[in-house]
């Protein structure tokens, strides 16, 4: 096996990975709550992008934004839909992961009923697919731009949350909610905006995930969600920076394993990282020790 | 009979009700004592496999399959619960969501690992294919035996003073131990508990299907039994009953709405657990609904 | 019958208790005052097994018992109640002091599934003890209504009755009479007069000097971890250490408690 070839691999994954983690880090850290939704919002985000394409005939770039837009739009309707009742009423937040499922499956089951269960594509020569020449190992233009568009928008959330009011005030109710109240924080507010974010990143994700593999199901978000918990989990619940170096990790796993094993166990490899993680570091590898436990 | 065949109801859909039930009560034992465990479909999985293969390989009898996968499952459960049961409400989901994905992945698999590893060429589990042609042998009766044996074990455990330390732990951990109740014991207990009556709705279910899968056994599967649940409410053992059997019956009933089955899931599990937080069977949430209703907008007292 | 010897609890840096020796006497009543944030509850705690020292040991008579957990010291005669009252608030009263007869039953799952005569027996003997507790705090009346739904003072009383529920020797009571009126107070303080002729030792933590002055034999002052007095409720009233750790250090205490609660 060509090491090279699956470091090479295993970087532009983890940056779909990571991207599609943050999302899901995001709301956690804001709200502490799981949005189990979060891969039907990437599953949303892919399909409006390849309607964008193909029914507004603009490029894949504009495409994206298009796509984040609209993402982060279902991501405002989910908080109001799913999650706002359950917080006005203080509701234990497993009842917000139940009405999260909830909400999952309707936008499941919505995208069956518009798009079908078959698998569609981006039209060919949307991004040039063939490797670049001259190299020792093969890169795809898709790759280097999934990894570029990756890297751009973490550094665009870094920069958000840490430098902008926006993002001080995300942190502020992160901290303490009731506080950041006192502090005359909205903090319904701040969870749309965090819902926004979420969905938004969620949606630039599913348009990356859909040009790498160029299938796109109403059902693409099942194994994406799964293996976002993994990375979350690794990098800690609640922790964006621990989310980016999760995705890479969580990526490297499975780019590995298939190298080694087959890709038939690739996800036993992950699964079992994620249940290991949690009974032996639940506060992630990068974290500090949290309540976690009895 | 001809009534409820009428509205949609036939044999088998009244037997995937009564084992729906059964499942449904496999998780509201965990629920009940506060555990938020999502590990129901790995462990049916067990016992449908281990029910499948003992039936099919060893041509035992029902009987005999049903104890087989229940015990299975409830070996499994031990070294599972025991480190799984130390982490709480979304930790707890996620690392039984891991478990139940493990299981799937390890049976789709098992044929190719049970190969290289023996060196002859095992065919048991049949890798995403599954198991066809499994007979039909369970009936009608069967399942209703189970279900009321099952209910009345349920019963007399709630009567009992383990049936007590179950409440108290899920109300108050810390409170529960300092007054006298081993509560790694009771969750445990209980864990394994779930986890045998996953396994016989497996091992029923399986021959009753007469196909297993590993897809059968994935989230999806985690979720709908989380929905009887969610829908019948918690509060007592008939409300998992319930909502099993609507969940199961309504799409059946409701012919014309079939093709819209998974909105229609998803929209009740959204607005039970928004405006009906402890289920139908649940006379306090009719209440507080009743009076939200009636006096718009209302002022929230908790 | 209860022996604390140099024990010790760190929170990350936090020194909550600072080598405290502590003796109680079989059918004694103990106080233990201090200012808040001064680790009260932390001994409580540690006794109860709900924390364990970082080092030091506990011995109830003669036996350690600072690795135990809960349930095990609670099955050796400790008993206690909260400062912020944690009853089972979606149980009845008398489920309440069901629960916590938890470890005097003997009656198996097998038992209640065909109700065998030694299960009917256990069960009513039960009934009988939690309703002669509720008799005893006047709570009889209200054996059926949810422990949530019952004014304060009462919910307070009961959580006294269901840690006299489980058959405790020594019974720690996390005070008992904060947010009583004095009558209410006075009272209790009565009740906890009648345990000790009952044969129980009592540890209490409280704020209200004229209940400690009412039933404690002997007093411990504890501030910041450490044991500063031990004494009778006089002596120790007197004690120029516990008036400066109560009056001298107002404003640093008000921090303490910030830095201890967060």
């Amino acid at each position: 096996m060509n090491i090279t070839q699956q470091i090479v691999n295993a970087i532009w994954l983890g940056g779909v990975y990571s991207l599609f983690a943050l999302g899901y880090a995001l709301v956690f850290s804001v709200l502490g709550v799981l949005n189990l939704a979060h891969s039907a919002v990437f599953m949303w985000g892919a399909f409006i992008g390849l309607v964008a394409v193909t029914q507004l005939n603009i490029s894949v770039w504009a495409a994206i934004p298009v796509a984040m837009l609209v993402a982060g739009g279902i991501g405002i309707v989910l908080d109001v839909v799913a999650f706002a009742p359950l917080r006005r009423r203080n509701a234990p937040r497993i009842s917000q992961l139940i009405s999260s499922i909830g909400a999952a499956i309707l936008l499941v089951n919505i995208a069956q009923l518009i798009f079908g269960t078959q698998p569609q594509r981006f039209p060919l020569g949307s991004i040039p697919s063939d490797p670049l020449e001259g190299l020792p190992i093969r890169i795809t233009p898709i790759q280097i731009v999934i990894l570029v568009v990756a890297v751009v928008l973490m550094a665009m959330l870094q920069y958000l949350v840490v430098r902008t009011r926006a993002g001080q005030a995300m942190r502020a109710v992160a901290f303490n909610q009731r506080v950041a109240s006192l502090l005359g924080i909205n903090s319904g507010n701040v969870f749309r905006i965090t819902f926004f974010l979420a969905g938004a990143l969620a949606g630039a994700a599913g348009v990356l995930f859909g040009l790498a593999y160029n299938t796109i199901t109403p059902f693409m978000g099942d194994s994406v969600a799964l293996k976002g918990l993994t990375v979350i989990v690794l990098g800690g619940l609640g922790n964006i920076q621990g989310a980016v170096v999760g995705g890479f990790v969580v990526a490297a796993l499975e780019v590995f394993s298939i190298a080694i094993g087959g890709s038939n166990y690739r996800e036993a490899f992950v699964f079992t990282l994620l249940f290991l993680i949690l009974l032996f570091r639940p506060q992630g590898l990068v974290g500090q020790a949290a309540e976690t436990r009895a | 009979m001809d009534l409820l065949r009428s509205i949609g109801i036939t044999e088998i859909v009244f037997q995937l009700m009564l084992v729906n039930a059964i499942l449904g009560l496999s998780i509201y034992l965990t629920l009940y004592t506060g555990m938020f465990s999502l590990a129901n479909a790995g462990f049916m999985a067990i016992g449908a496999y281990v029910g499948v293969v003992l039936t099919q390989n060893y041509d035992l009898p029902l009987w005999a399959a049903l104890i087989g996968g229940m015990a299975a499952a409830g070996i499994v459960a031990v070294p599972i619960g025991l480190p799984v049961l130390r982490l709480r409400d979304i930790y707890l989901a996620i690392a039984t969501i891991g478990f139940g994905e493990v299981v799937r992945i390890l049976i789709l698999n098992f044929d190719a690992l049970a190969s290289s590893i023996s060196g002859e060429n095992v065919q048991l589990t049949r890798g995403a294919l599954g198991i066809t042609g499994i007979p039909k042998i369970t009936e009608t009766w069967q399942l209703l035996l189970f279900l009321v044996v099952t209910v009345y074990i349920l019963v007399r455990l709630h009567h009992s003073r383990f049936g007590r330390a179950m409440a108290a732990v899920r109300q108050d951990e810390q409170v529960a131990a300092t007054m006298g109740i081993n509560v790694v014991y009771v969750k445990n207990a209980i864990f394994i508990l779930s986890a045998v009556l996953a396994a016989s709705a497996g091992v029923l279910k399986a021959h009753l299907t007469r196909t297993i899968s590993p897809g059968d056994y994935g989230f999806d599967q985690v979720v709908n039994i989380l929905a009887f649940a969610v829908l019948g409410g918690t509060s007592t053992w008939l409300g998992p009953i319930i909502g099993g059997f609507m969940l199961t019956a309504m799409p059946e009933i409701l012919r014309e709405f079939k093709q819209y089955r998974g909105i229609v899931n998803g929209v009740i599990l959204l607005l039970v657990i928004v405006y009906l937080p402890g289920g139908i069977v649940n006379v306090n949430a009719w209440k507080r609904l009743w009076r939200r209703v009636r006096r718009q907008p209302s002022i929230e007292t908790s | 019958m209860l022996e604390l010897h140099k024990v010790s609890r760190l929170f990350g840096g936090l020194q909550a208790l600072d080598q405290v020796d502590m003796r109680i006497s079989e059918r004694r009543i103990v106080g233990l005052i201090g200012p808040n944030g001064a680790g009260k509850t932390t001994l409580i705690n540690n006794i109860s097994g709900l924390d364990h020292p970082t080092s030091g040991t506990i011995r109830l008579e003669g036996n350690e018992i600072h690795n135990l957990p809960p349930h095990r010291i609670s099955g050796l005669g400790i008993a206690r109640t909260y400062q912020n009252i944690r009853l089972f608030g979606e149980m009845t009263v008398l489920e309440n002091l069901l629960i916590s007869q938890h470890g005097r039953g003997r009656a198996s799952v097998l038992d209640s599934l065909v109700f065998t005569p030694h299960f009917r027996a256990e069960e009513r003997r039960l009934r009988d003890t939690a309703m002669q507790l509720l008799e005893r705090f006047h709570l009889a009346g209200m054996a059926h209504q949810l422990a949530g739904n019952l004014p304060y003072g009462d919910q307070r009383r009961l959580e006294m009755a269901r840690a006299l529920a489980t058959g405790p020797k020594l019974l720690l009571l996390d005070e008992p009479t904060a947010g009583m009126n004095p009558i209410e107070t006075e009272q209790l303080g009565q009740q906890i007069l009648r345990l000790r002729d009952e044969q129980l030792t009592v540890l209490v933590i409280e704020h209200d000097m004229s209940l400690i002055h009412q039933v404690c034999d002997e007093v411990y002052v504890l501030n910041f971890g450490q044991i500063i007095a031990h004494g009778t409720p006089e002596a120790i009233k007197h004690n120029p250490l516990v008036i400066e750790a109560y009056l001298g250090r107002e404003e640093e205490n008000e921090l303490a408690v910030g830095e201890r609660k967060g």
